[in-house]
């Protein structure tokens, strides 16, 4: 299970640093955009996974999954997507003002 | 008010007045003269009620638990000599004020100068009252930040931005070399609390690290008082409006040098090297600042050199190792003070009245301002030591002190001595160039503005310290002596030394000095009078470089070394940043983990659930197909996109983390939503025939790093799930989750009761985003070729065309009519869904960030099926109240804890029985989540739906020149 979660933590981010390095802004935004995936269940997997295990306090529950981890993602996940949300305005905004798409500003 | 509440309420009334005098209207000259004198008099009448305390060696103590954690405190500490301080910062202080209330022209920002200036005046009676080192160097800073920004007040003039940044660089590179100095003392005793270190004179001064510890702080002091070779940031500084200079030369600023010197004289003193390094510095300060004051033509110049000189007797005397001469030191900084701040003043005033500080054009100013030249004359002579003035006394001691001074050599004595004389000459010179050269002669007629006496309460200040001049001078017994005696038992305790301030000591040697300085000096200005007004600005056989090799390293650090370092290291190409950013990063995590452990377990194939493996076949096939199409093809991509996300999404589900299921499952529809609303924005791309060799192999390298980074982080991933966990501060959560944070779902009870602070700090960066994106699309101004229709909506219009009976713009709502309907009556149900999801976070996965998530979603949906002009006709969803409401909310609940006496955000738990819905938890911890819920409900809507209403802003403008879309944006 854990080479499952490995290897598809690795495929997200060799295609997410791929975007990152292009030149247009749209797949810079996708490339942070699965990048804030990867960096998320690379957190949620330093706590280890775990089957069936919720981190609920409930009665005659004794196993639980890590819950600091998921604490810390929960607010990444949502803050991720403030950060998609302000690219994407940058990105609008320099193409006005520039009037290309370039992330350098200039063809 | 006890003692030590009076000490913290001194220090806390200049900083409300500086905030109080900062939002007053800028034409109030008046009100802003009152709050700054009403405020510095209250604290001088403070200070004044202090005496009592501190008189006979007694010692004010106040101090605050800041962090206890590590041993900080907020230590205020008030003995004789920082209430002596306290006495001139204060007293002075208000005369300036006074002074400025007149002397500042209505057209000058007048709030902005008494804000400063009564920062200022705290800043400098923290650096005089602090019980704590570390805190005595942040005051210090703070002096410095302030008096940059008074020199600089008349900011239009370059010689004022000059002048203030030179202040700045060399007094604040001081305050950083006196942290250093400071932080080594403390290595050395072990605390930085001024008590503990005063008391282990012996042990710093026995200890190896005393010479840096030393160097490093003389290098603070010398900076501040304008020492040799730092003396030329002070003649610069005269840029400054006159009250500023009248009160950074005299009571305050350049004075806090020697303050630090005579503060830690106990403990640094009796040593070679204090005597060498101080002495020198104070010696050649002295003589060359009463040498180049000789030579100034500015009045203020004049001044300002006097000042260095000065400066330097005070270090001098302070260097001479004995308590004695520790005393006249002391002193000659309460009587440099009085003479010095009334002759600024005085400078003011006849520049203010003719228009001119020039020494050469003015002359026979004795009649047209008779009171001020007779105050001025007399401050002059104070200054210039004549007898029955207090500059008289402090410079007897001084002569006394030269002579009897033993040093390892006595050539150097000898040198002392005569160096004492010399310098009382040239003080006389310049006294009499004020004096004389300005006041006595035939009138000026080509002065640019007819003198007269100034306004009465402006002329005040001058009369009130030359009074104290003169009072000090003739009967010493009865006035200073107590005061003084205060203020030297605070810096030399039990080893006060017996010295008589009598005006009259005999036919002696240093009266014998005295008297051949003043006729030498007269006899010389009457020899050199010609020449020195006929001079330009600027000293003969003199030619000093200290203010040259300033500006050259100025120069050098800022462009002939930046120029060639930006050119090598930098880049403005963010493409490039990027790359060399991801490169960076993989050489750096390959250097940390080099040498690691990498034997990896084997892998057990067989525990692989093939659902999951399928999930992630198509996931991983989703990231990779979004890569390879987000060129050409971007709504394909961005579908993908979403793939991942829900391969992510089902993964949480997998390994047990609900709650970031259902935030990933709101996020990613949120975010395919924005995506395609922004996407409109951005220019498509049409595939080209070839791509070049050179692009291919860029694309090639992209590949390989990405592959590299790809492996690296997987593989560090599998690294770390097959190691055990470590015991982790897991545990603690888990067992008090329900005990303590009231609730089952542990997860959010770490969001809002644990670590509720950091949620509030992320609740506000998400505030702050969304704001941030609904200012930067106010003046939405779209490219050409994106303000043209989507192509679908321009076929449908095109249909709506062709049939006679069909209004144009029909067709688009007809075809989304079975969806906005039941969006329509979806929406209660939605809406119910949020709140359910928001009431069970507690307990259950859900909570405030789910929960607004959806309600937002709920309330995009309407927009989207609705279409925009319907939904902006029909719902007013103001998102900026909804973000204040919730970030208002979440602090008030945090404050709230503090009206039981709890730190910021301590929660409180109970459960209550409420009809039909049975017991809801009802912790305070739930206030808080309402906050999380409403803000992330406000942000998230905000954020798309500024983003969505640009489509019917930019057809506004369709055909339209651009002046229209502006209009409108105005109204």
């Amino acid at each position: 299970m854990e080479f499952l979660l490995a290897s598809a933590i690795g495929a997200i981010v060799a295609a997410g640093v791929y975007l990152l390095l292009r030149a247009r802004t749209f797949p810079v935004i996708l490339g942070l955009g699965l990048l804030s995936y990867a960096v998320n269940l690379y957190l949620v997997a330093s706590g280890r996974i775990a089957i069936g295990a919720p981190p609920l306090a409930l009665e005659g529950a004794t196993e639980f999954a890590d819950p600091l981890p998921q604490a810390l993602v929960l607010t990444a996940i949502v803050i991720g997507f403030a950060m998609t949300a302000f690219v994407v305005t940058l990105a609008i905004k320099a193409r006005m003002t520039l009037n290309n798409d370039h992330v350098d500003g200039k063809e | 008010m006890t003692a030590a509440t009076s000490l913290i309420t001194l220090i806390a009334l200049p900083f409300l007045g500086s905030v109080i005098a900062a939002f007053l209207p800028s034409n109030a000259r008046n009100r802003e003269a009152w709050v700054a004198g009403a405020l510095a008099l209250g604290a001088l009448a403070i200070v004044i009620s202090l005496h009592s305390a501190v008189a006979d060696g007694g010692v004010v103590r106040l101090q605050l638990p800041w962090v206890p954690l590590l041993g900080l405190e907020f230590s205020l500490r008030m003995d004789g000599f920082a209430w002596m301080f306290a006495l001139l910062i204060t007293g002075i202080g208000f005369l300036v004020v006074l002074y400025a209330r007149y002397y500042m022209s209505p057209e000058d920002p007048v709030p902005r100068f008494f804000s400063f200036l009564l920062a200022f005046m705290g800043a400098m009676l923290g650096v005089v009252l602090s019980g704590n080192l570390i805190q005595l160097a942040f005051f210090w800073e703070l002096t410095s930040l302030f008096s940059f920004l008074l020199i600089g007040y008349w900011h239009h003039t370059g010689a004022a931005r000059d002048g203030a940044r030179m202040a700045l660089i060399i007094t604040g590179t001081g305050g950083l070399a006196l942290l250093g100095g400071i932080l080594v003392l403390g290595h050395i005793v072990g605390s930085y609390e001024l008590d503990v270190v005063l008391a282990a004179g012996d042990a710093i001064r026995a200890h190896p690290l005393y010479l840096p510890a030393l160097l490093l702080i003389l290098l603070g002091a010398f900076t501040k008082s304008a020492q040799f070779p730092f003396q030329f940031w002070l003649p610069d500084a005269m840029a400054a409006p006159t009250p500023v200079s009248a009160y950074l030369h005299s009571a305050t600023m350049v004075k806090a040098g020697v303050f630090l010197l005579a503060r830690l004289w106990p403990v640094l003193s009796g040593t070679q090297e204090w005597f060498w390094l101080v002495t020198a510095a104070g010696l050649s300060t002295l003589v060359l600042g009463a040498y180049l004051a000789m030579f100034q033509q500015d009045l203020k110049g004049l001044l300002a050199y006097s000042t260095i000189s000065h400066l330097g007797l005070i270090t001098l005397l302070l260097g001479m190792n004995t308590p004695i001469a520790a005393v006249a030191g002391i002193f000659h900084i309460m009587n440099h003070a009085t003479f010095k701040a009334s002759l600024f003043m005085a400078a003011g005033i006849i520049d203010h009245e003719t228009g001119t500080r020039d020494m050469r054009r003015l002359r026979g100013l004795r009649k047209a301002l008779p009171i001020t030249a007779t105050l001025a004359i007399v401050a002059s002579a104070a200054m210039a030591g004549v007898p029955l003035m207090n500059g008289f006394l402090s410079k007897e001691m001084f002569y006394t002190e030269a002579l009897h001074t033993t040093t390892p050599f006595p050539l150097l004595g000898e040198l002392l001595t005569y160096a004492a004389v010399v310098w009382g000459i040239f003080s006389v010179i310049y006294s009499l160039r004020f004096i004389h050269g300005v006041f006595f002669g035939p009138p000026a007629d080509d002065l640019p503005r007819e003198p007269h006496e100034p306004p009465r309460w402006m002329r005040f200040p001058i009369e009130l310290l030359v009074l104290a001049c003169l009072l000090v001078g003739v009967i010493p017994g009865r006035t200073i002596e107590p005061y003084l005696h205060t203020a030297v038992q605070g810096v030399l305790g039990e080893a006060t030394p017996e010295y008589s301030l009598a005006v009259w000591h005999g036919f002696t040697l240093p009266l014998m000095m005295s008297l051949g300085a003043m006729f030498g000096g007269i006899a010389l200005y009457a020899t050199l009078r010609r020449f020195l007004l006929n001079r330009v600005d600027g000293p003969p056989l003199v030619r000093l470089v200290g203010r040259r090799i300033f500006e050259r390293t100025l120069v050098f650090l800022s462009w002939r070394l930046a120029r060639p370092l930006e050119a090598r290291l930098f880049t403005w190409r963010l493409q490039r940043q990027l790359l060399i950013m991801v490169v960076v990063t993989l050489l750096v995590a390959t250097a940390v983990l080099w040498g690691t452990d990498f034997s990896l377990p084997p892998i057990d194939w067989s525990a692989i659930s093939p659902g999951l493996a399928l999930v992630w076949l198509a996931g991983m096939a989703c990231a990779i197909g979004a890569a390879y199409m987000a060129k050409f093809h971007r709504l394909a991509a961005l579908i993908l996109l979403g793939g991942a996300g829900l391969a992510t999404c089902v993964t949480f589900v997998w390994f047990s983390a609900p709650d970031l299921a259902l935030t990933q499952l709101m996020v990613e529809i949120a975010t395919t939503v924005l995506l395609l609303l922004g996407l409109r924005w951005l220019p498509r791309r049409i595939k080209d025939a070839r791509s070049t060799v050179r692009e291919r192999s860029r694309r090639l390298r992209d590949l390989v790093i990405a592959c590299v980074a790809g492996g690296g982080l997987g593989g560090l991933a599998f690294l770390v799930m097959t190691r055990p966990l470590p015991d982790s501060i897991a545990r603690f959560f888990v067992e008090r989750a329900y005990s303590e944070g009231g609730g089952t779902n542990i997860v959010n009870v770490i969001l809002v009761d644990f670590r509720g602070f950091d949620t509030f700090g992320e609740i506000t960066v998400l505030g702050i985003v969304a704001l941030t994106v609904y200012a930067l699309l106010r003046r939405f101004r779209p490219a050409p070729e994106s303000i043209q229709r989507p192509k679908q909506q321009r076929l449908a219009a095109a249909h709506d065309d062709a049939h006679a009976a069909r209004p144009r713009g029909d067709s688009i709502p007809q075809h989304m009519l079975v969806p906005s309907v039941i969006m329509r009556l979806m929406f209660p149900a939605a809406g119910a869904l949020a709140i359910y999801l928001f009431l069970r976070g507690h307990n259950m996965p859900g909570g405030g960030f789910v929960g607004g998530l959806t309600l937002a979603i709920a309330i995009i949906l309407q927009y989207m099926t609705g279409g925009t002009r319907w939904f902006e006709a029909r719902w007013r969803i103001n998102a900026v109240r909804w973000i204040a409401l919730g970030l208002l909310c979440a602090a008030a609940t945090g404050l709230g804890s503090w009206l039981f006496g709890h730190p910021f955000l301590t929660s409180h738990t109970r459960y209550i029985e409420i009809p039909l819905l049975g017991a809801l938890p009802f912790a305070s911890a739930l206030l808080f989540d309402v906050g999380v819920f409403l803000l992330v409900v406000g942000a998230t809507a905000l954020l798309l739906l500024a983003l969505a209403h640009q489509s019917i802003r930019s057809h506004r403008g369709q055909g339209v020149p651009a002046p229209t879309v502006s209009r409108k944006e105005k109204s």
